[in-house]
């Protein structure tokens, strides 16, 4: 008997937790769903103080990509006058079902507009998009909103290669220097980069890198290879420590960790970050990094929703609009004129003088792209991009298309 | 307590005394006990962090798990897949055959799952896919848990080491179909399988989309506690857990018993792939199976193999995990806080039981 009662006594005081809980949450989604339908009415202004805002993170404030972001979301809080209870950030959001329970959450919090900053996210983001018509989910990376048929998903990514192009050409003014002072000859010019992923976004990335290297040190080869993860500490300095094996004498990434910089203040090779200044981990060895300023895009995607106007589907900007940088030169290191070098390549590219993809800058197995595309076949479709002159890097859609392993370039891929 | 007794001289501090039986009343007494202490000492611990008020980081928790009608479901989707997975690891425990190789049966069902949703999928309507999807994945899973039974019976290999292996295999496997799978090319993700027609999908049922979950699984808990308790197969899995040498003396042939065990507890391990795969993630990556078929084993052990207890442990379990998950975005943890709190729960959950197989005698102080 007594068994029976506390058993009992047990499940009863768990079901009326549980019941207890059922009820206040109910009350609450009656609230959420609330705000919701107020916020979100079509072409509708929301005010500043009912806007909310959810955003998913790959990584949190310890990994360079997601840092950059939050960075920008700050500045957003501040340029809109957001106080911190109306953003909800969720951080080390992995690119699975997570992604999905996590963004489906946020919409029934009461979310009026959700960032997604890994390119994993997008399929995920599309399913909870589908569902909460009235939210607007903005992908970061992306390409197939335009593709879904969904009003309420957008892509967004910055023109980043221009950053990267910059801060090549900051590691070839460097490889200069080691030639005239004859620690290397023009042949042994040889960069190595640290990719995460070969697919475009990657290749695009580090082809304007050894563009911008090239256009200052024309002898110079690079070697890629792939950690296939985006953050992976251990992975990224191995990978370093084999290029700098391979004979490369510079290094640089397209991973999010500090893994390759720590890798190559242990060898003495510059090496030249992405997203975050490495000077932190790397004092004697960091040149600069290749940055992106979220900033613009996250006052732009809020402020239309509070405007209650539509938010572009593809959006990318660059270094005109100020979305895109490098961080601050590590003068210790940088080659002596490197800053002026700097200035005017960034002014050529504000004023659109300069193109970063310059057909007449680069080959393809020892073709121009324009000849390639004329002959058809696999590369027709590059057709699209190619005109004046340029290839037109991130302006059909938001992400980056250039996919071609240039020739200079040693593209390993496992 | 009353009962007198001599004091010797060098009588230690504390002697611990096995217990001969102890009443069910008392065993979860001593649980709900160590439930409360860590829930103490877990808020000693957030409070540490967050100087928050540890009361309101509880109903942060309660928010996390079931604050909303969609994350109430949410914990009870996860519910479910856990407590199938501890239903499908209880025969093989109860058989004392070490199966901790249910991660490679759930990632094997949950590949087969994927791989009918990618190629069958518009060959047939939905219900017959999903039949034949159940069937493929718990095949699949049998398949990686009749593998180390055979050595087993045949071989008198380890099975700890086997099953263990065998998860690492399974997890090579689906990296490899991740290759064919991957969408967007290059990404490394297989991303969501069949968005757009919802091929392979669970149904809504009384219109959630979790329903189908709840049912299959509490169909096969109820299916589970009867062939444990009441089939002849069930009592010859107890005899050979007992003693494999009374199992032989009885006439059981214990091989056979083995072998036809581990089919049945892959089978239903793989079957929680496809729970996972089809009723939830709609998916496949190497973290399908996410631990679970570890900490399904320690469900299954602290339910002391029945299958309704299992049910309150699973449940509390995710509970604690879906609202950690709320605090640490509330708060500004990552996702380790929710580890550290799961970790404590775990760690008086299990310490507990020493005190229900033991029990304290503390030294009289003498009376002058």
């Amino acid at each position: 008997m007594k068994k029976i009662l506390s058993m009992l006594l047990v499940m009863g005081l768990s079901v009326s937790m549980l019941a207890g809980c059922g009820a206040e949450g109910e009350t609450d989604t009656a609230e959420n769903n609330g705000t919701a339908t107020v916020g979100t009415e079509s072409g509708e202004a929301t005010a500043a103080s009912d806007i909310k805002v959810g955003i998913m993170y790959i990584g949190d404030e310890n990994e360079g990509y997601t840092a950059a972001h939050m960075a920008g979301i700050d500045a957003m809080m501040e340029n809109l006058g957001l106080s911190e209870a109306q953003v909800i950030e969720k951080t080390v959001v992995p690119e699975d079902e997570s992604c999905y329970d996590a963004a489906v959450d946020l919409a029934e919090q009461g979310c009026n507009i959700i960032f997604g900053n890994s390119f994993g996210y997008e399929t995920y983001m599309m399913q909870a998009a589908g569902e909460y018509p009235d939210v607007e989910f903005c992908h970061a990376t992306g390409y197939q909103a335009a593709s879904s048929g969904l009003a309420n998903m957008h892509n967004y990514f910055t023109a980043v290669y221009e950053s990267r192009y910059v801060s090549g050409v900051v590691a070839g003014l460097k490889l200069n220097e080691m030639i005239a002072d004859g620690t290397i000859t023009e042949a042994e010019a040889k960069m190595g980069y640290v990719g995460a992923f070969p697919y475009a976004e990657v290749i695009s990335g580090f082809t304007s890198f050894y563009l911008g290297a090239k256009s200052v040190c024309p002898s110079v080869t690079m070697e890629v290879q792939y950690t296939n993860s985006w953050a992976d500490m251990s992975g990224e300095a191995e990978i370093a420590s084999k290029l700098i094996d391979d004979g490369c004498v510079l290094i640089s990434q397209h991973a999010d960790t500090t893994g390759a910089p720590s890798a190559c203040e242990e060898k003495g090779v510059p090496c030249v970050g992405y997203n975050v200044d490495m000077t932190s981990v790397a004092p004697d060895c960091a040149l600069t990094s290749a940055s992106i300023n979220w900033a613009p895009y996250y006052t732009y995607a809020v402020e239309c929703v509070m405007k209650g106007e539509a938010i572009a589907t593809d959006w990318c900007q660059g270094y005109a609009e100020g979305a895109d940088k490098i961080t601050d030169l590590n003068t210790a290191v940088v080659a002596e004129g490197t800053s002026e070098k700097v200035a005017e390549v960034e002014a050529a590219l504000k004023d659109g003088s300069l193109h970063v993809f310059d057909t007449t800058t680069f080959t393809v197995n020892g073709s121009s792209l324009e000849d390639l595309i004329a002959q058809g076949g696999d590369y027709e479709k590059y057709g699209a991009y190619v005109s004046d002159g340029y290839f037109h890097e991130s302006e059909l859609a938001s992400a980056p298309a250039f996919d071609l392993v240039i020739d200079g370039i040693t593209s390993v891929t496992e | 307590m009353s009962k007198e007794m001599t004091v010797a001289k060098k009588e230690p501090f504390v002697r611990m005394i096995k217990r001969d039986s102890i009443s069910r009343g008392k065993e979860w007494g001593i649980r709900l006990l160590a439930v409360l202490l860590s829930l103490i000492v877990a808020a000693v611990v957030i409070v540490a962090i967050t100087k928050q008020n540890p009361l309101q980081v509880y109903l942060g928790i309660v928010d996390g798990a079931v604050g909303t009608n969609r994350r109430a479901w949410v914990t009870i989707r996860e519910t479910v897949v856990l407590l199938c997975i501890a239903i499908g690891l209880t025969p093989a425990f109860k058989m004392k055959f070490w199966n901790i190789g249910a991660e490679g049966q759930i990632l094997m069902g949950g590949t087969a799952t994927a791989a009918l949703m990618i190629y069958a999928g518009d060959t047939m309507p939905n219900w017959l896919l999903l039949i034949v999807i159940f069937i493929a994945s718990a095949a699949a899973g049998m398949v990686w848990g009749l593998i180390p039974a055979i050595f087993k019976a045949k071989f008198n290999t380890n099975e700890t080491l086997f099953t263990l292996m065998l998860n690492y295999v399974a997890m090579q496997l689906v990296t490899f179909c991740i290759v064919f799978w991957e969408n967007p090319a290059g990404s490394n993700t297989v991303g969501i399988i069949g968005a757009a027609g919802q091929k392979g999908w669970f149904p809504q049922v009384f219109g959630n989309a979790y329903g189908l979950n709840v049912i299959l699984v509490a169909v096969l808990t109820v299916g589970i506690y009867i062939y444990m308790k009441y089939s002849k197969h069930g009592y010859e899995i107890a005899v050979v857990g007992e003693s494999q040498n009374t199992a032989r003396y009885a006439g059981i042939n214990v091989g056979k018993v083995i072998i036809r065990t581990m089919m049945l507890s892959g089978a239903i391990c793989g079957f929680a792939g496809s729970l996972i795969v089809s009723g939830a993630s709609h998916t496949i990556s190497t973290s399908t199976a996410g631990g679970r078929g570890f900490t399904a084993i320690i469900v299954a052990w602290m339910s002391k193999f029945n299958p309704f207890a299992m049910i309150l442990v699973s449940a509390f379990l995710v509970f604690m995990q879906q609202g950690s998950i709320q605090i640490a975005s509330q708060f500004g943890l990552n996702e380790n806080a929710s580890d550290i709190i799961t970790g404590i729960l775990l760690f008086f959950l299990i310490g507990c039981e020493f005190f229900i197989n033991y029990r304290l005698e503390f030294r009289k102080s003498r009376k002058a």
